[in-house]
């Protein structure tokens, strides 16, 4: 009999805590993958956040770093100013990377900190319950926007991918949806792009990947994913918004 | 040994790349500032890194992050920026990593002010970041003796893998004296086989965390840190006695506030009043011991700090009801002289006279 699909080796054994449906499970594959493709889960030292993805470090099959909630590029710009030659990448949610550390972000692209960042963008706080987050979009009810997010009180949804893409230091920057088949591939392949930019010392990169939160949505997986499609898309559109081959 | 007369924040500088420091993360702070400008012009030529960044609480989270990757690492800051580096303190405590921290201390509450200050006693010794930790700190009283604990703190941390503070005030960054750099006996260290560096192939991952969800496991890695600091309290402590024997006043000072009341000690004992000093050196572990030590003729204790009275609860700790302790101290950068000493310690003597009958 032929292997048709095997799991990752970028993966270890360790049973995910996520929540039935969510997409961290996809994204954890998706850079699995891509570390075991590139041969770089030898030399790969991850920074694991504080969030859903917060035991991210038991999972990825490679030296990981577990950082305070928003410090993960400070974090991780430590071990790379230390391990030069080394491939070191950080994951982060929402409210990790786009509230609590936002100055650790903007810096680790303003110095074009030699890191890939993988994003999890799903508009709420997870793991603390189902809070707002910076990214929550305008009318979604969350435990701390009990009558939907108000513009007025609270401001609109902040846009990492592209406020990231007007500093220089970024070689890299994109933003994709695991929605889909063909999304997910398109993911993965940004991901593929944004190690291989680090490796090209082409200068900081990141893969904003919008992601569900079935429980904190209050949805079922389906209905989910095609809340992602209907709602947050058109607010956070996909695509790139930095290329180290194509110069801004 | 050739000697050079040195700037203390520099002497601290040249002292920590002697003593193997190869990275350094910090964030400009007065009076300190010294440090992080010497460090980006020298570190480089050491082969080191020097990397600003852009605040304090990203500095200890990079100090964190290199720890881990096995370099040798410190950072360094004055009181206010010290306070923001708390929480990165704590995970680096809770993850068992070593580094150096210097803190140039100056003035608070809150943005205080430059000038000289030991009001950092409370978030050196007792921790500003959350949880069941220690912080080794040594607190030198002039730059030799700063050079020599900075040169020792990288094999110290490394040693018990866990942060070293070196805690000077104003005074020890700013003044010059002239220094010998010596080469400290060497510890056997451990190789930092828990380092994230990358597996080579030839391991199972590494993961450097303080997280333990399971409460079993967080208790474990207390008592496994207690443990550790036990082994720190007896090897660890160090003071200097002045003058203790046949001692009615005992003064208890560190850093440069000693440097005066030794001065006093001598005035007094110029005029037939017998006083003493115990100087801790390492203010955690304190020299709880240093108090065993002193002779019978003792009738009272007194802090003397550059702070409203901090050091006192050790002193108090540490006297167990053996002798009152008084205090005499300045804040705010207002530095004491050594009559004010004298006259605090006459006083005290003449109260403690007057409550015996004698």
């Amino acid at each position: 009999m032929s292997v048709v699909f095997e799991k990752t080796k970028g993966l270890t054994d360790k049973e995910f805590h996520y929540c039935p449906g969510c997409t961290h499970g996809i994204i954890h594959r998706l850079v699995g993958e891509v570390l075991e493709e590139m041969d770089l889960l030898d030399d790969a030292i991850g920074v694991a956040p504080v969030g859903c993805a917060v035991l991210a470090y038991d999972y990825f099959n490679c030296d990981m770093h577990e950082a305070a909630h928003g410090r993960a590029p400070a974090v991780a710009t430590g071990v790379k100013r230390v391990l030069p030659e080394k491939t070191v990448f950080a994951y982060q949610g929402d409210g990790d990377l786009a509230s609590i550390g936002t100055a650790e972000i903007v810096h680790a692209a303003h110095r074009g900190e030699m890191i890939t960042v993988i994003f999890v963008n799903n508009a709420i706080y997870g793991m603390t319950g189902g809070q707002m987050a910076p990214t929550t979009m305008i009318g979604q009810k969350t435990t701390t926007s009990p009558f939907g997010r108000n513009a007025e009180q609270t401001g609109s949804p902040i846009r990492i991918a592209e406020m990231l893409a007007t500093i220089d230091g970024a070689g890299f920057i994109e933003r994709v949806s695991v929605h889909n088949p063909v999304h997910i591939r398109k993911t993965k392949k940004a991901i593929r792009t944004a190690f291989e930019c680090q490796q090209n010392r082409k200068g900081f990169s990141m893969v904003e990947v919008l992601s569900t939160c079935p429980t904190n949505w209050g949805m079922s997986p389906i209905a989910s994913l095609g809340w992602l499609a209907e709602n947050m898309i058109p607010y956070y559109p996909l695509g790139n918004f930095r290329n180290p081959d194509k110069e801004a | 040994m050739e000697k050079v007369l040195m700037k203390g924040n520099e002497a601290l500088c040249a002292a920590a790349i002697r003593g193997g420091c190869r990275y350094f993360f910090g964030y400009p702070i007065t009076p300190q500032n010294e440090i992080p400008e010497y460090m980006s012009r020298e570190l480089p030529k050491a082969g080191g890194v020097f990397l600003q960044a852009e605040s304090e609480v990203a500095a200890i989270n990079m100090v964190y992050g290199a720890a881990g990757a096995g370099g040798r690492v410190m950072t360094s800051s004055s009181s206010p920026g010290i306070a923001l580096k708390q929480e990165g303190i704590s995970y680096i405590c809770g993850a068992e990593l070593p580094c150096v921290i210097v803190n140039i201390s100056r003035g608070g509450p809150g943005l205080g002010g430059i000038q000289p200050s030991q009001a950092d006693y409370f978030q050196s010794t007792r921790g500003g970041g959350n949880g069941d930790y220690r912080l080794l700190v040594l607190a030198p009283a002039n730059i030799q003796e700063a050079v020599d604990l900075m040169t020792e703190a990288f094999d110290i941390a490394d040693y018990y893998r866990m942060p070293v503070m070196i805690l000077g005030d104003g005074m020890i960054g700013q003044m010059m004296e002239p220094v010998v750099f010596k080469t400290p006996a060497a510890r056997e260290l451990p190789e930092k086989e828990w380092a994230t560096t990358g597996t080579g192939g030839a391991r199972t991952p590494n993961i450097i965390n303080s997280l333990r969800l399971d409460p079993a496991e967080l208790e474990k890695l207390n008592l496994h840190l207690q443990e550790k600091y036990e082994r720190v309290r007896a090897n660890e402590v160090r003071y200097e006695m002045h003058q203790t024997d046949e001692a009615e006043l005992v003064f208890v000072a560190y850093g440069t506030s000693a440097r005066i009341v030794k001065n006093a000690v001598a005035v007094m004992r110029r005029q037939g009043v017998k006083a003493g000093l115990i100087r801790p050196i390492s203010l955690w572990p304190f020299p709880e011991r240093a108090f065993d030590e002193l002779p019978g003729s003792v009738r009272a204790l007194m802090s003397v700090e550059l702070s409203q009275g901090q050091m006192i609860d050790d002193v108090k700790i540490s006297a167990r009801g053996r002798w009152p302790v008084g205090f005499y101290g300045r804040s705010g950068g207002m530095i004491f002289t050594q009559q004010e000493i004298v006259e605090a310690g006459e006083k005290m003597l003449r109260e403690v006279s007057h409550v015996s009958g004698v």
